[in-house]
């Protein structure tokens, strides 16, 4: 079972993020960078395949080069490779440019299932999945809040608000996970030490066969015309309770469009 | 180890502290336990075994590595670090330094998974910092031991599966020598335990007395040579004291941060009580103190690396740093006011946990003795 994990660094979602107000794109330096919170997830589930039945996990990532810190990390959990697409021309591709990358280093690899967390934190566009689906001819399944693998069969419950789907779907096939699929490990320090002697991969746009002047910012199919911080938080409303406080708060509730 | 290969270490310890223990501090508190899946994390990560030999299953820090994580452990609770701070601490470094080849080999790498906790008994109600009165003693019988008397204050006790024990093998010698130390299997018949130490703060970290009533040891229990004992336990102390250190600094960086946080936005008269120069000053001298300390333990370390000093250095970074965590605390509390005081709030209870850190690893006192005394001696004073 050769299982592919679809890994993103982000800055860290728990921080002050902000995009670089030179190109609007995702400011990175100066940020926190970590591995998508969700995309560990997907890790997290790739090993534990593994773990299970046997074979093999490699991790993707299209990013600059410091985005070895986060294949780092994915290796220091446990993944035994990784493959690192970075070129310059990247910088500022939408996700249909970014799926056209991803979709053609997927092609040189091996792969039985792909998983990736169900949205990135930065872009939170959430179309991966279904991309790379269009693109290499394989099945989807968005969502995961659990996952199964029979045979040549891969089966899936697929989160909704109201409970779960259960899907299924032939291999090869590329799933995406939530965070409520299971429980993250944390790199164990002999993991750490192993990670810097497991292989990483470096492809550039030439090695996938890719013209650069279809992807990065100047011939992206969306990007960021304009962006302004969060508003400050107000001073809050503070009513006094003169026997009427259960009212006001319903009144205030209700000017919010909260009930 | 690199410094990359480190970084990347130190922020798993990091993660694991504020994401797993941080949220359940006051749990620990309230139920005074570790609670079993986190024992199971923290063996998962490899911290039982951080400071062990990597040959036998441990990563090997130096203490420049050391002090770095123990500022990362020391921003949550005491009790964290305690459940795996003596098989790291004084005694696995006993066994690491001074046992056979054969000790190494049985209990290291059991005791760097986390499978075995072992504690180590030397205090006694009448020998700390001096052993002078050390009342236990060892005494040959056939090709082994047999060994009696009574702990007190053991870290870890009822939770030890071996203790790494010193006794008097040589009843004619006083003070510091012909004091043996000796690994008890925790089952042995003889060995037991008084009930859970009720303390003032750090729940969560046990300790108790342990009675040793004619335990017979084999000839192979004995660690290092016969009638050492103490001076190894000098040596392993001295890097315990340092590692306290920067435990201290690690809770101090805690309590500043929970004051800044609070004082931001908290409001007197309509105004956060930050705005008041009265509280500003309360956590300039917090950090001022904090990061003094800091730069202090990391200059130490490296001169206890490079064994340049490595004894009156550690002393002086465990007396400046626990008692700066204590005026930290106590700055904290003030800060906080009246929350302060409530016991939901975390300065209260890093208060009082603070406490033990000026007493234990050789009180303030005791540190200004070896201070002191290392500076004399150094000079030419005669020991007595």
């Amino acid at each position: 079972m050769n299982i592919v994990v679809l890994v993103k660094q982000v800055p860290d979602s728990g921080t002050q993020r902000s995009l670089d107000p030179s190109d609007n794109t995702v400011a990175r330096a100066g940020a926190d960078n970590v591995v998508n919170e969700i995309d560990e997830y997907a890790i997290e589930e790739a090993l534990t395949v593994k773990e299970a039945q046997g074979g093999e996990v490699t991790v993707l990532t299209v990013g600059p080069a410091s985005a070895t810190d986060a294949i780092r990390k994915a290796l220091s959990m446990g993944a035994d490779k990784a493959v690192h697409v970075v070129d310059d021309a990247i910088h500022g591709s939408c996700a249909i440019q970014t799926s056209a990358i991803l979709a053609a280093a997927l092609q040189q690899m091996e792969y039985d299932l792909v998983l990736t967390g169900a949205t990135s934190t930065d872009g939170q566009v959430a179309v991966m999945p279904a991309l790379l689906a269009e693109r290499l001819g394989i099945p989807q399944v968005s969502g995961a809040q659990k996952l199964t693998v029979e045979g040549s069969t891969v089966k899936v419950n697929r989160q909704t608000d109201g409970g779960y789907w259960a899907l299924e779907a032939p291999l090869p096939a590329i799933v995406s996970t939530w965070d409520t699929i299971n429980e993250p490990r944390y790199p164990s320090f002999k993991g750490i030490m192993a990670a810097k002697k497991k292989p990483v991969e470096t492809k550039s746009l030439a090695d996938l066969g890719i013209d650069p002047s279809t992807v990065g910012l100047a011939s992206a199919t969306s990007s960021v015309l304009d962006f302004a911080g969060r508003p400050p938080k107000g001073e809050g409303v503070k009513v006094n309770d003169e026997g009427d406080g259960a009212q006001k708060f319903v009144e205030y509730l209700a000017s919010q469009k909260i009930v | 180890m690199d410094a990359d290969d480190f970084e990347q270490i130190r922020k798993a310890v990091r993660q694991l502290v504020r994401e797993e223990v941080i949220p359940r501090e006051e749990e620990i508190d309230l139920d005074d336990r570790i609670p079993e899946e986190l024992r199971g994390a923290i063996a998962d990560m490899g911290l039982f075994g951080y400071a062990l030999p990597e040959e036998y299953g441990g990563l090997g820090v130096n203490m420049k590595e050391d002090v770095e994580l123990a500022f990362e452990f020391g921003y949550t609770t005491p009790a964290f670090r305690s459940l795996f701070g003596t098989n790291n601490g004084i005694a696995g470094q006993v066994i690491a330094k001074f046992g056979s080849e054969e000790q190494k080999q049985r209990y290291l790498p059991r005791l760097a998974a986390g499978e075995l906790i072992g504690s180590f008994a030397l205090t006694e109600a009448e020998a700390g910092s001096d052993p002078a009165g050390l009342r236990t003693t060892a005494r040959r019988d056939g090709d082994g031991w047999v060994i009696s008397g009574s702990k007190r204050y053991i870290t870890n006790a009822p939770l030890a599966d071996l203790f790494v024990v010193f006794a008097r093998s040589d009843p004619e010698e006083r003070g510091g020598r012909g004091i043996s130390s000796f690994v008890v299997d925790a089952k042995a018949p003889g060995v037991s335990l008084g009930a859970k130490d009720k303390k003032m703060g750090q729940s969560g970290a046990w300790t108790s007395e342990v009675f040793f009533d004619e335990v017979r040891v084999p000839a192979d229990a004995l660690v290092g040579e016969e009638g050492r004992g103490y001076s190894k336990a000098l040596t392993v102390l001295s890097r315990g004291r340092l590692h306290i250190a920067a435990m201290c600094v690690g809770m101090a960086q805690r309590v500043l941060d929970e004051s800044v946080a609070y004082a931001a936005t908290a409001k007197q008269g309509g105004a956060p009580i930050g705005r008041f120069q009265l509280v500003q000053a309360l956590i300039a001298d917090m950090h001022t103190e904090l990061v003094a300390g800091r730069a202090l333990v990391r200059d130490v370390a490296a001169r206890y690396d490079s064994g340049e000093d490595t004894s009156v250095g550690p002393s002086a970074a465990k007396l400046f740093c626990s008692e700066m965590v204590g005026r930290a605390t106590d700055r904290a509390v003030q800060v906080h006011g009246g929350l302060g005081y409530l016991r939901t709030t975390p300065v209260e209870r890093f208060y009082r946990d603070a406490r033990l850190y000026r007493l234990y690893e050789g009180t303030s006192e005791v540190q200004r003795v070896i201070i002191g005394g290392g500076l004399l001696r150094a000079a030419g004073m005669p020991r007595s």
